[in-house]
C-alpha cells in the first residue's frame, strides 16, 4: 500500500471513529470532544517538533500547558474590582519593584569576578544575596498575598481579548522553555527530561498554592471565550465555532510548521538531527538551533494549553495531571510518528477519541467483571472499583508506549524516505 | 536548650532518614546510568512495588515480626528486595534490552521506562487502590523517647523505630556496597563496565551478567527504600513520583555514575530540603526577649514554605547543572 | 594451513565496505605488521578479525577453526586478545584491577599471571595500586597489554601500539612485542612506525585502499625500494 492510500485508509478511519462518537453520544458531546482533541493536537504539534526536529525528550508538558492556561486566565479574566480599587495593587507592585532590585543585585554579584573577586568568594556572595533577596520578597509577599486572599480572593485579570491570552500563553510557556533550554541544552537529553519533569512539578505546585494568583484549588470560573459562549449561542453552535476557531489554528500551524521544514531552516535542522557531528564541524550552532525548537514548540504548547483551559470555562491547577497532560501527548506523538506533522495532528485526534472512550468502556467493562464476580465466584467488589478502572487507563497508556517504541518506532506516519535519516550503522555485538 | 532538641528532632533525624531513604535511591539510578546509561525513570515505582511487595508479604505473615522484636515489614525486606530485584531483571529483557539490541539511543530507553512507569503506576491503583496504607498491621509502631541529662531540656529527642531500621541499614548498605565494589569480581567488572564498556567486552566481561547484576542491586535497594520509607511515613501509590525528582537531583549531585556520589548527594538532598523547611524563628525564640522592641519576630521564618518543598532538589539540580554538571564526584556527563 | 587464515575480507562500518578483498595468512608464533598509509584499512582489518564489525564476505580461520563474525566475548574464550588503540584501560580502576579484568574468562587463580606480568613490566608493580588512569602514557600501554595477555592468549592482537608515545617508550614498546613473542605468543600489529615495526616483523601486509599491496616477510619488505618509496617515506 503506498503511504498515500494508507493516510486516507487512517484518516477515513478516524472520521469513522468520530462519526460513531457523534451517532452514540449527540452533536455536543462529539463538538466538545473534537475541540478539546484540536487542543491537544496543537500541544502534540509542539512537542513533537521538539522530539522529532531536535531529538528533546520533553518530560514537563503539562507544566508548559499549565503555564499557557494561567497567563490565558491573567490576562483575560474580568478585572477583579475589589483587588484594584484597594492599595493592593501599589503594594504588589513593590514587592515586584523589590523581586527586580533583588534579582539585579544577584547578577550584579554573580559578575563580581570581573572586577577581581576570586570565584569561590563570588560564589558565596551571589548565594547569600540570591538568599537574602529571596526571605526579602518572601516576607514582603507574604502579607500582601495574604491581604488579597482574605479581601478579594486573587487579583483576578486584564479583561484583555483572549486570543491575547492565548498569544500570551505561548510567549510564557516559550520564556519558561527558553530558561530551562539555556540550562539543560548541550548536556545530555536525559537531564532535560529531569528537569522538565521538575519543573512541571513546580510550576503545578505554584499555581496550585498561590491563592492570590490563582483562587488555587478554589479555581477561577467561568473563563472567557474567543467565540459565542454556550449561553449565548446554545451548545451546539458555540462548540462549533470554537471548533471552527481550532480547525483554522491547528492547520496554520501545521501548514507553517511544514513550510519552515522543507525550507532551508529546516534543511539544516534536519541536518543537525541526523549527523550532528558534521553538522557542528560546518559551523552550525546546534544548541542554538535546538533551543529555538525548544522554545517554538513550547509556545504551541503553551498557546494549546490556554486554548484547552479556556474551553473546559474552568481553571484548576490541581486538574493538571502528568498523565493527562503530558504522558498522554507523548503517546499522540510516538503513535503518530515523531517529527510527522501530519503524524502529530492525526495522533492527537486518534488517541483522544480512545482515550475518551475508554472511561466508558473501563467502567463498562469493571462493571461486567464485578457483576461476573459476584454471580460466579460470589465475590464482592471494593467500593473504590470504578475509580480503579479508570486507573486501567494508566496501564494501557504505559504498555501502549512500549509497545510502540518496540514494535513501531517510526509511527503511523513515517518519514518518507527522501527525509529519512541513514540506516543506522554500527555493530551491536553480545 | 529545647530549641536544639527541636532542631535535632526535625532537621537531624528527619535529615538523616530521608538522607538514608534518597542515598538507597540514587545508587539504583546511578548504577543504571554507569552500566545502561540512561537515566532510569521507572525507579520511583520500583520503590513502591517493592513496598507494596513487603506489605503483601506483611499481610500474608502478620505475626512473623512479633518473634524476632522488629516490625514484620522490615522482616519480610529480604524477600521483597529479592522479588523485587527479579521484576527489574525481567522489566529489562522485556522492555530494555530488546531496545538496547537494536542500538536505541538513550533518550529511547528513558521514554520506555516511562512506559514502565505507567503500567507499574497503573496496576498498583488496579490492584491496590489509591489510598494510604500502613505498613503496622496489627502492630504498633515503636517509638523512643530519649531523656537529655541536661536540666533546660522538657522536650525528648524523638525517633522512631523504623527511623533507627532505615538509618542502620543505609550504613550497611553502604559499606556492602563499598566491599562488593572492590573486593569482588563482579563489582570490579561492573566498575570496568561504567569506565569502558567497550574494552569489558573485549575483555571477556559478562556484559550480561553485569547488567543482571546491576539490577539486582538496583531493585533491592529501591525496594528497601521504598519499604523503609513506607514504615516510617506511609504506603502511597503516590510516591512513586513525588520521589523521582530528588533521587535524581541526588544522583546528578554526586556525580552520574559514582555509587559513593549518589550516596553523598542523597543525604545532600535530604538535609537541603528539611533544612529549608525548618522554621528557624524557634531557634531564635530565645532570643526575643532581647530583640523585644527592634524587631518583630515572625512566627515561621523558613527558606520554603512545606508546600514547596518539592523545588528544594529542583532548584539543587538546576544550581549543579549550571556550575557543575559532572557533580561532586565527577561523574559522567554526556 | 596456516595458524591464522584471513581470506578475501569485505567489511566495513555500515553500507560502504571499507575492505575490498584483504588476505593474509600468519603461522603459529609470528609477528605480523600490518602497514600502509591512513585510511587503508589497517585497524579495520584488526577489528574485523576479532568480531568488532560485520564482515559482509570472506573468511577468518584460526588454527582450523571459522572465527568470522564470532562475538568478541567467544573470541576471548579461544585464546585471543585485543589490545584497542584508544580508550585500552579502565581508568579508575587500579593497575592491578585491571589486570584481574583481564583474567575475567578465567577459573583459576590469576595470582601467578599478574606476577609474571610485573615481571615483563617491572615499572607496574610499584604502580600496581594507582588508578590507571593517572599513568603516563607508556605506562598506560604497559598495562594495556598486560591487561590482554592475563588470558594467555596465542593470537594477540594490537592496533598501532606506539600511537602517541615518545621514541624512547616506541622502542621499549617493540622490545616488549618482541620478548612476547618469543614466549609463543603469536601477534598481530597494526603500525603506523612502519620501519621499525617490520623490522621485527616475520611478515608485513602493505594495505592501500582496503587491499593487499604488498606482501612479504619483514626484512624482504624492507629491502623491497617500491615499498620503501611509497610507504616508508624513501
Amino acid at each position: 500500500m503506498t503511504i498515500h492510500r494508507r493516510r486516507i485508509l487512517l484518516f477515513a478511519l478516524l472520521a469513522a471513529l468520530y462519526g460513531a462518537v457523534f451517532g452514540l453520544f449527540g452533536a455536543a458531546y462529539g463538538l466538545r470532544m473534537s475541540v478539546e482533541a484540536l487542543c491537544y493536537a496543537l500541544i502534540a504539534l509542539g512537542l513533537t517538533i521538539q522530539w522529532g526536529y531536535a531529538g528533546l525528550f520533553n518530560a514537563g508538558v503539562m507544566g508548559f500547558v499549565a503555564v499557557g492556561a494561567f497567563m490565558t486566565v491573567l490576562i483575560s479574566f474580568p478585572p477583579n474590582e475589589a483587588f484594584w480599587n484597594s492599595d493592593m495593587p501599589a503594594r504588589l507592585g513593590q514587592v515586584a519593584l523589590y523581586a527586580a532590585a533583588g534579582i539585579g543585585l544577584t547578577w550584579a554579584a554573580s559578575r563580581l569576578d570581573g572586577i577581581g573577586l576570586p570565584r569561590r568568594l563570588r560564589t558565596l556572595v551571589t548565594v547569600m544575596t540570591g538568599a537574602a533577596a529571596w526571605l526579602v520578597v518572601s516576607a514582603t509577599l507574604d502579607p500582601v498575598a495574604r491581604d488579597i486572599e482574605r479581601q478579594a480572593g486573587f487579583i483576578g485579570g486584564l479583561g484583555l481579548p483572549v486570543l491575547l491570552g492565548w498569544a500570551a500563553g505561548g510567549a510564557a510557556a516559550g520564556a519558561v522553555a527558553w530558561f530551562v533550554g539555556r540550562i539543560c541544552l548541550g548536556l545530555r537529553s536525559d537531564y532535560l527530561a529531569i528537569a522538565t519533569l521538575g519543573i512541571a512539578e513546580i510550576i503545578k505546585a505554584l499555581l496550585k498554592n498561590a491563592d492570590w494568583l490563582t483562587k488555587g484549588t478554589l479555581t477561577v470560573s467561568p473563563l472567557p471565550w474567543p467565540v459565542p459562549t454556550p449561553e449565548q449561542a446554545g451548545f451546539v453552535w458555540a462548540r462549533a465555532s470554537y471548533l471552527a476557531l481550532m480547525a483554522a489554528l491547528v492547520v496554520v500551524a501545521w501548514a507553517l510548521l511544514e513550510r519552515a521544514w522543507r525550507a532551508p531552516w529546516g534543511r539544516m535542522m534536519r541536518a543537525i538531527r541526523d549527523n550532528e557531528v558534521a553538522a557542528a564541524a560546518m559551523g552550525k550552532n546546534v544548541n542554538r538551533r535546538r533551543l529555538e525548537i525548544f522554545v517554538l514548540g513550547s509556545v504551541l504548547m503553551g498557546a494549546g494549553g490556554a486554548a484547552l483551559v479556556t474551553f473546559t470555562r474552568i481553571f484548576d491547577p490541581a486538574g493538571f495531571l502528568p498523565l493527562n497532560h503530558t504522558f498522554l501527548i507523548w503517546v499522540m506523538i510516538i503513535l503518530g510518528g515523531a517529527g510527522s506533522n501530519l503524524g502529530a495532528v492525526f495522533g492527537a485526534l486518534f488517541v483522544y477519541v480512545v482515550w475518551v472512550m475508554s472511561e466508558p468502556a473501563a467502567l463498562l467493562l469493571f462493571d461486567a467483571v464485578r457483576e461476573a464476580g459476584r454471580d460466579w465466584f460470589g465475590w464482592h467488589a471494593p467500593a473504590d472499583l470504578d475509580s480503579r478502572a479508570l486507573q486501567a487507563r494508566v496501564f494501557v497508556i504505559g504498555l501502549t508506549i512500549t509497545l510502540v517504541l518496540r514494535y513501531a518506532p517510526a509511527g503511523l506516519f513515517p518519514e518518507r524516505a527522501s527525509t529519512r535519516p541513514p540506516a543506522p550503522s554500527g555493530n551491536r555485538k553480545g | 536548650m529545647n530549641e536544639i532538641v527541636f532542631f535535632v528532632n526535625k532537621v537531624v533525624v528527619a535529615g538523616l532518614v530521608t538522607g538514608s531513604v534518597y542515598a538507597m535511591g540514587a545508587v539504583g539510578v546511578t548504577l543504571v546510568f554507569a552500566i545502561l546509561r540512561f537515566a532510569h525513570f521507572a525507579h520511583g515505582d520500583l520503590m513502591t512495588l517493592g513496598a507494596f511487595i513487603a506489605f503483601v508479604l506483611t499481610a500474608a505473615f502478620p505475626h512473623a515480626g512479633a518473634a524476632v522484636g522488629l516490625p514484620t515489614a522490615f522482616v519480610m525486606l529480604p524477600a521483597a528486595m529479592a522479588l523485587t530485584a527479579l521484576l527489574a531483571i525481567w522489566i529489562d529483557g522485556r522492555f530494555y534490552r530488546p531496545l538496547r539490541e537494536r542500538g536505541a539511543k538513550p533518550v529511547v530507553l528513558v521514554m520506555a521506562s516511562v512506559g514502565v512507569t505507567l503500567m507499574i503506576q497503573g496496576l498498583l491503583r488496579l490492584f491496590a487502590g489509591t489510598g494510604t496504607r500502613s505498613l503496622f498491621i496489627d502492630e504498633r509502631k515503636d517509638i523512643f523517647r530519649l531523656e537529655l541529662p541536661f536540666e533546660l531540656a522538657r522536650r525528648k529527642i524523638v525517633i522512631t523505630e523504623p527511623q533507627v531500621l532505615v538509618i542502620l541499614f543505609a550504613i550497611a548498605a553502604a559499606l556492602g556496597l563499598h566491599w562488593f565494589l572492590t573486593r569482588t569480581r563482579t563489582g570490579k567488572a561492573m566498575r570496568a563496565m561504567s569506565d569502558n564498556p567497550d574494552l569489558a567486552r573485549l575483555s571477556g566481561i559478562d556484559t550480561r551478567h553485569v547488567v543482571r547484576t546491576t539490577w539486582i542491586i538496583a531493585g533491592g535497594l529501591a525496594a528497601a527504600a521504598g519499604t523503609l520509607l513506607s514504615l516510617d511515613v506511609a504506603l502511597k501509590p503516590d510516591m512513586s513520583f513525588n520521589i523521582l525528582l530528588p533521587i535524581f537531583a541526588a544522583a546528578i549531585v554526586g556525580g552520574v555514575g559514582q555509587p559513593y556520589g549518589a550516596i553523598a548527594g542523597g543525604f545532600l538532598v535530604g538535609f537541603a530540603e528539611v533544612l529549608s523547611v525548618f522554621n528557624w524563628a524557634i531557634l531564635l525564640r530565645p532570643l526575643r526577649p532581647y530583640l523585644e522592641g527592634i524587631v518583630d519576630l515572625p512566627a515561621r521564618l523558613a527558606f520554603v514554605p512545606t508546600e514547596y518543598k518539592l523545588t528544594v532538589p529542583f532548584v539543587i539540580l538546576v544550581a549543579v547543572l549550571v556550575w557543575r554538571p559532572t557533580g561532586i564526584f565527577r561523574g559522567k556527563v554526556i | 594451513m596456516s595458524f591464522l587464515e584471513v581470506r578475501d575480507l569485505h567489511a566495513g562500518y555500515g553500507g560502504t565496505d571499507i575492505l575490498k578483498g584483504v588476505s593474509l595468512s600468519l603461522e603459529e608464533g609470528e609477528i605480523g605488521v600490518i602497514a600502509g598509509p591512513n585510511g587503508a584499512g589497517k585497524s579495520t582489518t584488526l577489528k574485523a578479525v576479532f568480531g568488532l564489525l560485520h564482515v559482509r564476505a570472506g573468511s577468518i580461520v584460526l588454527d582450523g577453526g571459522d572465527i568470522t563474525n564470532r562475538r568478541p566475548q567467544d573470541l576471548v574464550r579461544a585464546g585471543m586478545s585485543f589490545v584497542p588503540q584508544e580508550k585500552n584501560v579502565f581508568p579508575s580502576l587500579t593497575v592491578l584491577e585491571n589486570l584481574e579484568m583481564g583474567a575475567f574468562v578465567r577459573d583459576d587463580d590469576c595470582a601467578p599471571m599478574i606476577e609474571r606480568i610485573f615481571e615483563f613490566f617491572p615499572p607496574l608493580r610499584e604502580k600496581a595500586h594507582q588508578p590507571a588512569g593517572e599513568l603516563s602514557g607508556g605506562q598506560r600501554q604497559m598495562v594495556a597489554m598486560g591487561r590482554a595477555l592475563m588470558t594467555e592468549p596465542r593470537l594477540l592482537l594490537l592496533d598501532e601500539p606506539t600511537a602517541g608515545l615518545s621514541p624512547k617508550y616506541m622502542s621499549e614498546i617493540f622490545e616488549h612485542v618482541t620478548a612476547i613473542n618469543r614466549s609463543g605468543v603469536t601477534v598481530l600489529m597494526v603500525e603506523q612506525n612502519a620501519r621499525q615495526a617490520l623490522a621485527i616483523a616475520h611478515r608485513g601486509f602493505i594495505l592501500a585502499s582496503g587491499r593487499n599491496r604488498h606482501t612479504g616477510s619483514g626484512a624482504e619488505l624492507l629491502a623491497d625500494p617500491e615499498v620503501a618509496r611509497s610507504f616508508l617515506g624513501g
